[in-house]
């Protein structure tokens, strides 16, 4: 038996999408390595069972579940050792974000499993599995193998497709959870609150994305200038510590805790390049980067790459824009 | 109550220096410059704001590292930046651990020093798992949060707050507790010449495995539950064109005729 387990995130009545394409995921290794996939989904009264046995259409024959604060790692982890204490799972697939890799991290020591992060591809070998994961700014490709009871592969963000496969509804198991003393001590005073203004930038034709290069937020006037230029469906995004700085809202941030998107046109102006901002934006048609760094990862997989200042460069090109659309 | 303050650091490669794994051991080639990891600044930071403010009493902060010999310079450093002593985890049966391994063996020197906030950063500049904090708490069997931008002490406990899959999360959490910082919490400071010259004379504690009652079979190559290989190029996207502006009404022009082409204005 070689079951693969997922832990399923959510928010109020939906699943997370990246947990999905993590269940998919599983339920099409598992087919390989001969087990099947199991989902586990902790919460309180919104996870009926309509919604919970759902997930057999990703590919969940089984979805263990049980009551308790969804949004904290601790109390899933209590759950995750439970269900493997009692059924044997042999892997454990997170679809990423910051509460895969808390949850991940707690459930190899608790197990004494080997963990694997930011992979991007999970193979079937000989009955077992194996993980790729890019290391040193994507550079490299390193292939994981696990010993022990129990691997734990983390997914990046959007590593792995949500597939309707046409299957039925999913078994449900409910189960108690002991919890450790500790793994309720934090209290989610509020969770998911979004701060800024409500922007789309999902459905946008032209992104103009800021980075911390700008180096104030009244600078940001410059990109809200080129996006009104290019007029249309265009709009304004910007980086995660753009937005922690409080200089743009949470709505138009890019990347592992924020939006995925895939614009015609991004258009990357003081944006390094991180790999957390990279899984947000790579799969955009054309990406054009502006950054005075030479060096910057950004130029790696931009399409055209313009090393210079965007104090200089970006009024010009609004100006140009305009006139070329006369 | 007066708190104890550790915060883990870790040597990595400096950030000038082209990384690659060392074809013999699989292992990332950890040869020439290093530096203390960029993202640990922000951890000792929070520890020394925390020490300097009134919001409650601080006796010491603790920086621990896990490496080889060398791995004294990011002590030195976390030191001059504010720490007040440190333990450095140093031992050939170590070599290779993966982040299960490493983490746990870092909790064994952690249970002995008992910290009321273990600090960390984010992530490491070269490993890259963002998970040894959540490692760590499970073996101190204590409450653990990462990516946390703000950090205030409220009724005894921490207030945090951090950007989570959904928006901004807002959490209290008692002591003793593990927490892994974003690097938008604070700005580090930089130290002081007087404080780097004067780095090297505070109390630095060497410990082998035996010393931190570390089981071995549980650490190094050997002893971790994944094993890394296979390295290879992943499929590589062709290289983009590239303008260095020295005229920038020649570069607009030649970014305006780029995006024409494509048929984007």
């Amino acid at each position: 038996m070689a079951d693969i387990l997922v832990y399923v995130l959510h928010n109020g009545d939906a699943f997370n999408k990246n947990s999905l394409g993590a269940v998919s995921e599983a339920a099409a290794r598992a087919a390989e390595i001969g087990g099947s996939a199991h989902a586990a989904v902790l919460g309180g009264e919104e996870l009926t069972d309509e919604m919970v046995a759902g997930l057999g259409a990703y590919g969940a024959s089984k979805v263990f579940r049980t009551r308790g604060t969804a949004g904290l790692a601790a109390p899933v982890v209590d759950f995750l050792d439970t269900v493997i204490a009692a059924h044997g799972q042999r892997y454990a697939i997170f679809g990423g974000g910051l509460l895969g890799f808390e949850i991940a991290g707690g459930l190899a020591a608790r197990r004494n499993a080997g963990l694997t992060s930011e992979v991007v591809e999970v193979q079937a070998q000989d009955g077992e599995l194996v993980a790729h994961r890019p290391i040193l700014a994507d550079s490299q490709i390193s292939v994981s193998r696990y010993r022990g009871n129990l691997g734990i592969i983390i997914g990046r963000i959007n590593a792995f497709e949500a597939k309707r496969s046409g299957a039925g509804a999913a078994e449900i198991v409910d189960i108690e959870v002991e919890y450790q003393p500790f793994s309720n001590a934090a209290q989610l005073i509020s969770r998911g609150e979004q701060r800024g203004a409500a922007v789309d930038i999902e459905g946008a034709d032209v992104l103009v994305a800021v980075g911390r290069g700008f180096g104030s937020g009244d600078n940001l006037a410059m990109a809200d200038e080129l996006a009104g230029a290019f007029g249309g469906n265009s709009a304004v995004a910007a980086t995660r510590a753009v937005v922690d700085a409080g200089w743009a809202p949470y709505a138009s941030q890019i990347g592992q805790t924020g939006k995925t998107v895939a614009p015609k046109l991004y258009l990357a102006a003081g944006i390094s390049g991180a790999i957390q901002h990279k899984v947000g934006m790579q799969s955009s048609e054309n990406i054009v980067a502006i950054n005075k760094d030479a060096n910057a990862p950004i130029f790696e997989f931009s399409d055209l790459g313009v090393v210079g200042d965007l104090n200089k460069i970006l009024p010009k090109l609004t100006d140009a824009i305009k006139a070329k659309k006369g | 109550m007066a708190l104890k303050i550790a915060v883990l650091v870790k040597e990595v490669p400096d950030a000038a220096v082209q990384k690659r794994i060392d074809p013999a051991t699989g292992r990332i080639d950890r040869s020439g410059e290093r530096n203390l990891n960029p993202y640990d600044t922000h951890a000792i930071e929070c520890a020394v704001q925390l020490k300097e403010g009134n919001e409650i009493e601080v006796d010491e902060i603790i920086a621990v590292t896990m490496g080889p010999e060398s791995a004294v310079r990011a002590l030195h450093k976390a030191v001059s930046l504010g720490a007040d002593r440190s333990i450095h985890l140093t031992d050939a049966a170590l070599a290779g651990s993966d982040v299960s391994a490493t983490g746990y063996a870092l909790a064994k020197v952690l249970e002995a020093e008992a910290p009321d906030l273990v600090l960390l950063g984010q992530q490491s500049d070269d490993g890259e798992s963002y998970t040894v904090g959540s490692v760590v708490a499970d073996h101190l069997r204590a409450p653990s949060l990462s990516q946390v931008i703000k950090l205030d002490v409220v009724d005894g406990g921490l207030r945090l707050e951090r950007q989570a899959e959904y928006g901004y999360d807002t959490l209290q959490i008692p002591f003793p507790a593990v927490i892994s910082v974003g690097d938008a919490i604070n700005e580090p400071r930089y130290p002081s010449l007087k404080a780097i010259m004067g780095a090297k004379k505070k109390p630095l504690e060497t410990k082998s495995a035996a010393d931190a009652g570390i089981d071995t079979a549980q650490v190094g190559a050997s002893g971790s539950n994944v094993q890394c290989g296979d390295f290879h190029a992943p499929a590589a996207k062709a290289p983009g064109q590239v303008i260095e502006d020295e005229n920038t009404n020649e570069t607009v022009e030649k970014i305006v005729a780029w995006l024409d082409e494509r048929k984007l204005i």
